[in-house]
């Protein structure tokens, strides 16, 4: 026999149907909210490739000679390199560097053949453009390692006494692409549950609808509670189209387990649904709730996080203050996790300073929103 | 036995530096309707709220159903109706969306108490598919109330629900709220508008955080205790300042159609009327009447004053 | 031309919702001419369209002399405009408010001084000159930004509902100050939910679904449906106890 449902969970069921209709009658908020994942990893996605191009190489070369076509040859059949002039002096070189024409400058020293036979050494100097310093670092380490396995080649494959191998792991086609997916989710996780959670708590405010709410028998943490539960059914399909477009579209692959990057997501939807709460708390009105949601915790989100710089370059300071977003610590997890393949044993310090942040905030939280307005 | 619904005494509520409420008292019986009457700023929005147990005073008792508003608050919202002052539903929900929400709210369903907001609802019915916020402003008024209503509570606090509402739709409302009184739902009701007194069982007339005075209409009027003249004539501004002007006229004050003066003791009125014709205006008429409420509150406010 | 406003046929739709439907009015300079009409009857909408704020759908409306629809911006040079809603900012003071407006109106800055000396000394509100315009009772403030309205000595003014919730002494006081400036031959143009303030106009109009049913003085239209007073007359007309008496063609 089907008992009929308690007066507390019909009042629960209501209140969730009601927020899942303002969210679904608000068509254009609705839009931009599903949209801006798929926009925002494309855009990466696509800055990314144009970014991760082949470096065209302008070469000075003033006495060809065997030897010096080895070298040239290895480094242009790799992906990464292309020629784009050959330059007759060293201020042509010089000249398509400053004009753009060309990233990487490849300029042998004269008669490069004959002193490599008669000394058994011989100069190569590699020019590289450092305007984009990613890029310069990129292409400088790709260069350095081919011209190194060609010396070795001519050296006759013994190899040198100490040689530096470089070997870039987890990102073998150094795509910038893993490192943002993270980031990307992060900021939109953030802005979807603690924006929009404010925002809406404190809409309510504003209107007077939550007076109306107030006078009747309906307790504040179910008021809250039935907001949460959209909110956070709209990160999960923010999640999986980040996670879905991140692997089929840009083909990054996750390197760990996948329960671990939904597990530690979920945590950080958690996280990010108590600041939500918590700013509703601090906020009078909507434009309030949007200033505090956008500029002290979004900011902080996209320039303290490793969005955008790493966290490692971060001076002290800046690096000790990082450690205050809780999204910072979310994607350092979802970096080991799912691009180095890290086990979650391994992320516990992030998910303790996830949850830890999480529950504080919403003790905090739930204590403000006493059901008394003062 | 004390029957009283709503009691207050002594209440004050400060903003600041601002005192909105400065010790009023007041006793409101079962299935009485009763009127907070002044202007905006007067606090009569304030004291709503603290009996709709939204606002903690700052001293003072109140009780509503003969319980505490401070200690148990959470046992009168069940018996209370609010409606704020200003339109306080989700304009993004329907008009049949809005009732059942609120009624779900408070344990209740339109269905076992849609009686009690039939008269109203019924006007609703056409539009129950709409948006709240696409109503118009007398509609959102009636849904407002209905949705104050749907719980069935034993007592009503309505915050100025007619303010900028037209004559007509106001009329309508006020029959409305005269249908719950006789069901026996006690009702406290603000309104800016004067001329509502007398569409209340009784009133306080609200002044800058005090009660000028308390009491049904016709007490009221009786209090004030004096008659008034109605004047006017062919050029109304000229014989408002003329009539000013005359050692026989306390006060004067336009009041529509006519002049409200407050005669001076021992004035005559037909030696006031042959004074204005002297002065030039032609059809004057000047008639003693009893004052209205407007009358009382000016007089009492410049009492206060 | 001695007509403030003269409109012909002017409609205003919003889809197949005909706001205000070809009203042909014409008010005289220097009336004070009450704009009455139930909730959603089309008043605002109407006021929006004369203050050149919202283009007519069709018709035509000339106010202060200037086609409202070709050429807005001279209508709104000389005319003066305040809501119900309260239209100053609270977080300035007093004498601000008023320098503000002024300038936006390009009245030149040695003239603001003399001129806003000379609207307090007439509000009788001289010591209220530095106070923040939030901190004023509601009263002063309804006074103070009918006031500001007519700074800039437009030829009309509109007043959206200027008297709501405003107590009865302020009330009156507010309709002397409607009646000193329209003995300044500025032309009022007001509405009110205030029968009683009806009575004060010269004339009235009465709007009831996006027509007006009535336009006379109160006295003739009181007369003419034999009533005692203007709330009388607009209950009868706005639900429709009796037939229109102004018909717009």
């Amino acid at each position: 026999m089907k008992r009929p449902p308690s007066p507390a969970a019909r009042l629960f069921r209501a209140f969730t149907l009601k927020e899942f209709r303002h969210i679904f009658r608000d068509k254009r908020t609705l839009l931009v909210l599903l949209g801006m994942p798929v926009v925002q990893i494309v855009l990466f996605g696509f800055a990314i490739t144009t970014e991760a191009r082949e470096a065209r190489v302008v070469l000075l070369s003033p006495s060809p000679g065997a030897a010096e076509r080895r070298v040239t040859d290895r480094l242009l059949s790799s992906d990464y390199f292309e020629l784009s002039a050959v330059a007759s002096s060293p201020s042509a070189v010089e000249r398509a560097l400053r004009r753009g024409e060309a990233d990487v400058a490849l300029v042998f020293e004269p008669a490069f053949d004959e002193r490599l036979a008669r000394d058994g050494k011989a100069r190569v100097q590699l020019v590289v453009d450092a305007t984009n310093p990613g890029l310069a670092a990129q292409f400088s380490g790709h260069a350095s390692a081919i011209i190194a396995a060609a010396a070795v080649e001519l050296a006759g494959g013994a190899p040198p006494p100490l040689a530096a191998e470089t070997r870039l792991l987890h990102n073998p086609g150094m795509k910038a692409a893993y490192n943002f997916v993270p980031g990307v989710a992060g900021f939109i996780l953030m802005l979807v549950c603690a924006m929009m959670t404010s925002v809406s708590i404190v809409r309510e405010k504003e209107n007077g609808t939550m007076d109306m709410l107030l006078v009747s028998p309906a307790r504040p943490w179910m008021i809250i509670a039935a907001k949460l539960v959209p909110y956070f059914t709209l990160s999960c399909v923010n999640l999986a189209t980040i996670l879905l477009l991140s692997v089929g579209v840009l083909g990054v692959p996750v390197a760990g387990s996948p329960g671990g990057v939904v597990a530690v997501s979920l945590l950080f939807i958690l996280v990010s649904l108590s600041i939500g709460i918590f700013v509703s708390t601090v906020a009078r009105d909507q434009v309030v709730a949007m200033l505090v949601s956008g500029m002290v915790l979004m900011m902080p989100v996209v320039l303290l996080s490793g969005l955008i710089f790493p966290v490692e370059n971060m001076p002290p300071l800046l690096e000790w203050l990082s450690r205050l977003i809780p999204a910072r610590w979310y994607i350092a997890a979802m970096k080991k996790i799912m691009i180095e393949g890290a086990p979650l044993h391994l992320v516990t310090g992030e998910i303790l300073a996830l949850a830890a942040t999480g529950a504080a905030l919403l003790l905090l939280g739930l204590k403000k929103f006493n059901d008394r307005v003062t | 036995m004390n029957m009283a619904t709503v009691e207050i005494d002594g209440i004050v509520k400060r903003f600041g530096t601002v005192e909105a409420l400065r010790g009023v008292s007041l006793s409101v019986s079962r299935g009485e309707l009763f009127g907070l009457i002044g202007p905006d700023g007067a606090g009569k929005s304030t004291l709503l709220r603290v009996l709709a147990t939204l606002l903690p005073a700052d001293g003072g008792k109140a009780r509503v159903e003969g319980m505490d508003v401070e200690k148990e608050y959470r046992q009168i919202r069940p018996r209370v109706g609010y409606m704020p002052a200003r339109f306080s539903l989700y304009p993004d929900l329907t008009v049949e969306e809005n009732l059942q929400l609120f009624a779900t709210v408070f344990h209740a369903t339109v269905e076992e108490n849609y009686a009690l907001v039939r008269e109203i609802y019924e006007h609703l019915l056409p539009f129950k598919k709409r948006r709240a916020a696409a109503l118009s402003g007398g509609m959102k008024q009636k849904l407002a109330l209905c949705c104050a209503l749907i719980h069935a509570p034993s007592v009503l606090f309505l915050d100025e629900p007619t303010t900028g509402v037209d004559p007509v739709s106001r009329e309508e409302f006020w029959r409305v709220l005269g249908a719950l009184k006789r069901r026996g739902i006690t009702i406290l009701v603000s309104t800016p508008y004067m001329d509502e007194a007398r569409l209340c069982d009784r009133v306080a007339l609200v002044r800058a955080g005090r009660f000028l005075d308390t009491g049904t209409p016709t007490e009221i009027v009786e209090r004030h205790g004096r008659m008034i003249w109605a004047a006017r004539g062919h050029d109304m501004p000229a014989l408002l300042a003329d009539l000013r002007a005359h050692p026989f006229v306390e006060s004067c004050f336009a009041f529509g159609d006519w002049h409200h003066a407050t005669p001076s003791p021992g004035a005559s009125l037909a030696r006031l009327r042959e004074a204005m014709e002297a002065l030039g205006h032609r059809e004057v008429e000047i008639r003693e009447t009893p004052p209205c409420i407007e009358d009382c509150f000016i007089r009492f406010a410049s009492c206060q004053a | 031309m001695d007509n403030a406003i003269t409109t012909e046929s002017l409609t205003k739709r919003f889809g197949t919702f005909t706001a205000v439907d070809r009203l042909t009015i014409e008010v005289k300079r220097g009336e004070i001419f009450g704009f009455l009409g139930a909730n959603g009857a089309g008043k605002t909408t109407a006021m929006r369209v004369l203050c050149g704020l919202s283009k007519p759908t069709s018709g035509r409306a000339i106010v202060a002399g200037h086609d409202v629809a070709a050429r807005p911006d001279s209508v709104k040079r000389r005319i003066g405009y305040m809501s119900q809603r309260f239209s100053l900012y609270g977080e300035l003071k007093v004498w601000e408010n008023i320098r503000l407006y002024a300038g936006i109106y390009g009245t030149p800055s040695a003239r603001i001084k003399e001129r806003s000396d000379a609207l307090l000394r007439e509000l009788d509100f001289e010591e209220g000159r530095d106070k923040l315009v939030r901190d004023l009772p509601p009263g002063w403030k309804q006074k103070l930004a009918f006031s500001v309205a007519i700074f800039h000595e437009p030829e009309i003014v509109f007043l959206d509902e200027p008297t709501g919730g405003v107590d009865p002494v302020t009330r009156r006081q507010f309709w002397e100050l409607i009646y000193r400036t329209a003995g300044r031959g500025i032309t009022v143009f007001v509405t009110t939910h205030y029968m009683d303030e009806a009575e004060y106009c010269d004339r009235v109009s009465i709007m009831v679904d996006g027509r007006i049913a009535a336009l006379d003085s109160p006295r003739a239209l009181k007369e003419r449906l034999r009533v005692a007073t203007v709330d009388d007359a607009f209950k009868m007309l706005a639900r429709g106890d009796a037939s229109p008496l102004y018909t717009n063609n």
